[in-house]
């Protein structure tokens, strides 16, 4: 089947399979693996994107439900002169990552989180990224990070 | 001033933020095929049978192979407690003894023809009896191993045969508590789960990218496997997104992903889905634990026992090991003047256990510091105060405990104090008192303990090696290997303070066999103490080199050369104008034909034991049974601190694990072997919203052992908050006449344990 989508600004169309998710053709097909797979029931958020703005679980998705429509992932996050969204700056900050690996998605869903909610509380943060699951952090600088963000003024 | 000891932020952070990190399944591997496992489904059975004509004849299809293809003899762990006859084959050989245990290789061009042909092959089972509970195992009535005879694997210690009478270590104690504790089987879930991936080059090298902590070993095994020298051999452990233990051992499924790149001349990857990786990869903990403790009314402990009945799963590795670890740590921070140990390590129908955060001592802490709390609710003491009345004093040290090991250095004391200080201890022991005055249905507990751990504990050497660039800029080559944990930020730090450059202008390379010179990895929080301090070696090693050729070069003496303050070189002390850069020094040794280049194999000098104090404070819902951690505060001494940022960050994730473990996680399998949790939805892997944030108080007590002063981090927040937790939850419901609940104290457990209370 024929699917069209606009990733990161960029269009692609391409022939796939039926059953390809979304996440396999974002990874397999348009080579951005930074958003990673971390588990097989929708459960981990690894594979978060914005998808017309909005937080998804790309392995939600098959790759033909993203016709038409506008997708970033962590590689079309920063701004175009190369600086970093506010967002990606404060996980540095605050040392919000260790492994990387629930990152891109983690990020993902923070920007979706504060795109709905620009001042949460610390709780708010939490709940919000209840499906999004990372090992080595504990949350609680992610947390911190989230916040930071939120605080931080260039945040649009 | 010293760079060390400051917040320095991560260099690695930019990649993992703007375009990911490049793990294994991320690697570009051109022409690759993709190996898939048809796994048994069942616990124990006999095969009968196995036909793969109709996978082999699949679309796509490249190889379909079974253990009698591969006849490779099967690997065992490398460790004389280990019989040979439990050895593991590398696919399964006449029998299958877990469920995930892969029986058949199957190969495509696509994943998903793999997986689609997994279907067609065809097992035929013969089924057996399983045995599940490690208990049941000790009775041998079924056995994995007929050849060995018995279920047990090792064994460590005597039974307590006197019990507590005369005679007994209890003998003459006014009062002795014991209880059957249970240390769950979790599942360790690093977000990455496992992947390799196999080639061959032109020269018939082989390379091979796995999620490792060990790529040495793994190259060892590799060429164990291939017949081949380890010079034939390369591994490259890329981003590795969390291990904790897990990928210390290397498993037969990711290396047979190298045999059969070689049996098919072409590329092979192979990345495991997260159902897989639940049974796939290493359990963690799995101890059944039987404690006695006694001692006198005035709160001093006299005695303590410990039996250990250690799960072992199908296959023994690290797991049957753990009570090594749990005996070494046995009287935890206290001065006990009578202690036992028994453990006997077990096999039965379940995936196999392997090391996960704390490995053997968070069983040990869990242990003894229920035991405290035990001991303090029967005499009714404060827990706090048995403590006190307990703890080996700071000016004790080096302390050599009942059971033969020493501690090097600490204050436990000092950190209970801390602990009870900024937790405000008094204040919640009365809201407390509150709230069960007015029986509230939302109680509060407090939980503590005050652990010690074991770091860097085995014997020998760390490499690292520091050689100035041609440019001026240093590389770091490193035999650790680490996996979230902020290295390549630390090493150079270590670097750059010693040759006055900055963090960013030093290289960092670790994980890969053929440049790294040699290594053995990152695990059981040994990184800093021996690659850090190895790093720090051949750091200063090169500078006495270059201040020795500056000071040929500018015609002075070498004790008068010095680093330039302003950075980037060497200058006369007090002539600013006589200096020779990174650049032109390193230029100058090259000519010379003695690079700036110092490689260290660092011999440590024994293991370290950080320490530290940790308070849960829970609400208890005594309607519902469900628990809400309100507050975790935390004390933790590592010894000197190179960078808080990464010693926190460290803090932060071992905590969340331990509580997940108190409350939430457990690896659960039904009487036929069928495992419950086999992937992210029913496991009840630990989320933001079922913690707090984490309060964190910060203790230094510099450890003589190395000249870092820095004992390891990377496990003591699981190991201290596990027991604090649970205690906690126990705690809130003593007055209902609650003494024990099993971790994870779930809502379930903990209503049945308030029912079975009630009067
Ligand atoms: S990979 Fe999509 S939620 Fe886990
Ligand atoms: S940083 Fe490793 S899983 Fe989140």
């Amino acid at each position: 089947m024929k699917v069209r989508m606009t990733v990161n600004g960029v269009p692609y169309e391409d022939e796939v399979e039926p059953r390809l998710l979304l996440v396999q053709y974002i990874r397999g097909m348009l080579g951005l693996t930074g958003t990673n797979i971390g588990c097989d029931t929708s459960s981990c958020g690894s594979c978060t994107v914005l998808f017309g703005g909005e937080s998804v679980k790309s392995c939600t998705l098959l790759a033909v439900q993203g016709e038409g429509a506008e997708i970033t992932t962590i590689e079309g996050l920063a701004l175009p002169d190369g600086r970093l969204h506010p967002v990606q700056r404060a996980f540095r900050e605050n040392h919000g990552l260790q492994c990387g690996f629930c990152t891109p998605g983690m990020v993902m869903a923070a920007v979706s989180l504060l795109n709905e909610n620009p001042h949460p509380s610390a709780r708010e943060v939490r709940e919000g990224l209840e499906g999004n699951l990372c090992r080595c952090t504990g949350y609680h600088n992610i947390v911190e990070a989230v916040l930071a963000a939120a605080r931080s003024e260039d945040l649009s | 001033m010293s760079i060390l000891g400051h917040r320095v932020l991560r260099k690695e952070d930019i990649k993992f933020l703007t375009v990911g990190g490049t793990y294994v399944d991320d690697v570009d591997l051109p022409g690759a095929a993709w190996l898939a496992y048809v796994r048994s489904p069942l616990a124990h059975a006999r095969i009968a049978g196995i036909d793969v004509t109709r996978a082999r004849q699949a679309p796509g299809v490249v190889d379909a192979v079974t253990a009698q293809d591969v006849g490779l003899a099967p690997s065992r762990m490398d460790a004389d407690e280990i019989p040979e006859v439990m050895a593991r084959p590398f696919l399964a050989t006449g029998t299958v003894r877990f469920v995930g245990e892969p029986v058949v290789a199957v190969v495509a061009n696509s994943l998903a023809e793999a997986v689609d042909a997994c279907e067609l092959v065809e097992v035929d089972y013969d089924p057996l009896v399983p045995v599940v509970d490690p208990s049941m195992a000790l009775d041998d009535d079924v056995l994995l191993f007929p050849e060995a005879g018995t279920n047990v694997v090792t064994s460590i210690g005597e039974p307590n045969v006197e019990g507590v009478g005369e005679g007994s270590l209890f003998d003459g104690c006014e009062v002795v508590v014991r209880q059957r504790i249970l240390n769950q089987r979790v599942a360790p879930c690093p977000l990455e789960v496992r992947a390799s991936a196999a080639t061959f080059g032109p020269d018939g090298r082989l390379t091979f990218y796995v999620s490792s902590q060990t790529p040495f070993t793994m190259r060892e095994d590799l060429a164990k496997m291939l017949g081949v020298d380890e010079d034939r051999v390369r591994v490259i452990a890329p981003d590795v997104g969390g291990g904790f233990g897990a990928k210390i051992e290397p498993y037969p499924d990711e290396l047979l992903v190298a045999w059969l790149a070689r049996r098919l001349s072409r590329p092979v990857r192979w990345t495991e889905t997260r159902s897989e990786s639940m049974l796939g990869i290493g359990h963690g903990r799995g101890q059944v634990q039987y404690v006695t403790i006694g001692g006198s009314r005035d709160g001093k402990v006299a005695a303590y026992y410990l039996e250990v009945v250690q799960d072992s799963g199908a296959y023994p590795q690290i797991g049957a090991l753990l009570p090594d670890l749990t005996k070494t740590m046995l009287t935890g921070t206290y001065d006990i003047p009578k202690a036992g140990f028994f453990s006997r390590s077990v096999v039965t129908n379940t995936t196999p256990l392997t090391a996960y955060r704390g490995a053997g001592r968070p069983e040990a802490t869990a242990a003894i510091e229920r035991s405290m709390d035990l001991f303090a609710a029967e005499i009714g003491m404060d827990p706090a105060d048995v403590r006190r009345a307990n703890l080996i004093g700071a000016d004790r040290f080096p302390f050599t405990t009942v059971i033969g090991t020493q501690y090097d250095i600490g204050d436990y004391q000092g950190a209970l104090d801390l602990l009870l200080e900024v937790s405000g201890y008094k204040e919640l022991r009365e809201e407390q008192a509150g709230r069960r005055r007015s029986a509230a249905p939302s109680q509060l507990g407090l939980g503590m303990s005050v652990y010690v751990e074991i770091t860097n504990a085995d014997e020998g050497t760390e490499f690292s090696s520091v050689e100035i660039r041609p440019d001026g800029k240093a590389v770091v080559k490193t035999g650790t290997s680490a996996h979230g944990q902020g290295h390549a930020t630390a090493w150079s730090m270590v670097v750059a303070e010693k040759l006055g450059l900055s963090v960013d202008d030093v290289e960092f390379v670790q994980s890969d066999t053929d440049i790294v010179k040699s290594g053995i990895g990152t695990f059981g929080s040994r990184s800093l103490q021996s690659g850090g301090v190895a790093t720090r070696r051949a750091a200063t090693r090169v500078l006495e080199m270059a201040k020795d050729l500056a000071a040929d070069m500018l015609e002075t003496a070498p004790e008068d050369v010095v680093a330039d303050p302003a950075g980037g070189g060497l200058q006369v002390a007090g002539v600013p104008s006589a200096r020779k850069s990174w650049a032109e020094l390193s230029g100058a040794a090259t000519e010379r034909g003695a690079p700036l280049l110092a490689e260290v194999d660092y011999e440590f000098q024994g293991a370290t034991y950080p320490f530290g104090a940790h308070l849960a404070v829970v609400e208890v819902d005594t309607e519902t049974g469900k628990v809400v951690l309100r507050r975790m505060v935390a004390v933790d001494d590592a010894g000197r601190i190179l960078n808080p940022l990464l010693a926190d960050g460290q803090i932060h994730g071992g905590l969340a694990q331990g509580v997940a473990q108190a409350l939430l996680e457990e690896f659960r399998y039904d009487e036929d072997g069928n495992p419950l949790t086999t992937n992210l939805a029913d496991y009840t892997f630990v989320s933001a919203a079922e913690l707090p944030s984490f309060e964190c108080a910060r203790m230094e007590t510099p450890t003589p052992k190395n000249e870092l002063g820095a004992k390891g981090i990377g496990e003591s927040g699981t190991i201290g908050s596990t027991p604090a937790v649970h205690n906690a939850v126990v705690d809130a419901l003593a007055h209902l006449g609650v003494r024990h609940i099993d971790m994870p104290t779930t809502p379930e457990r903990v209503w049945r344990a308030i029912t079975a209370a009630a009067p």
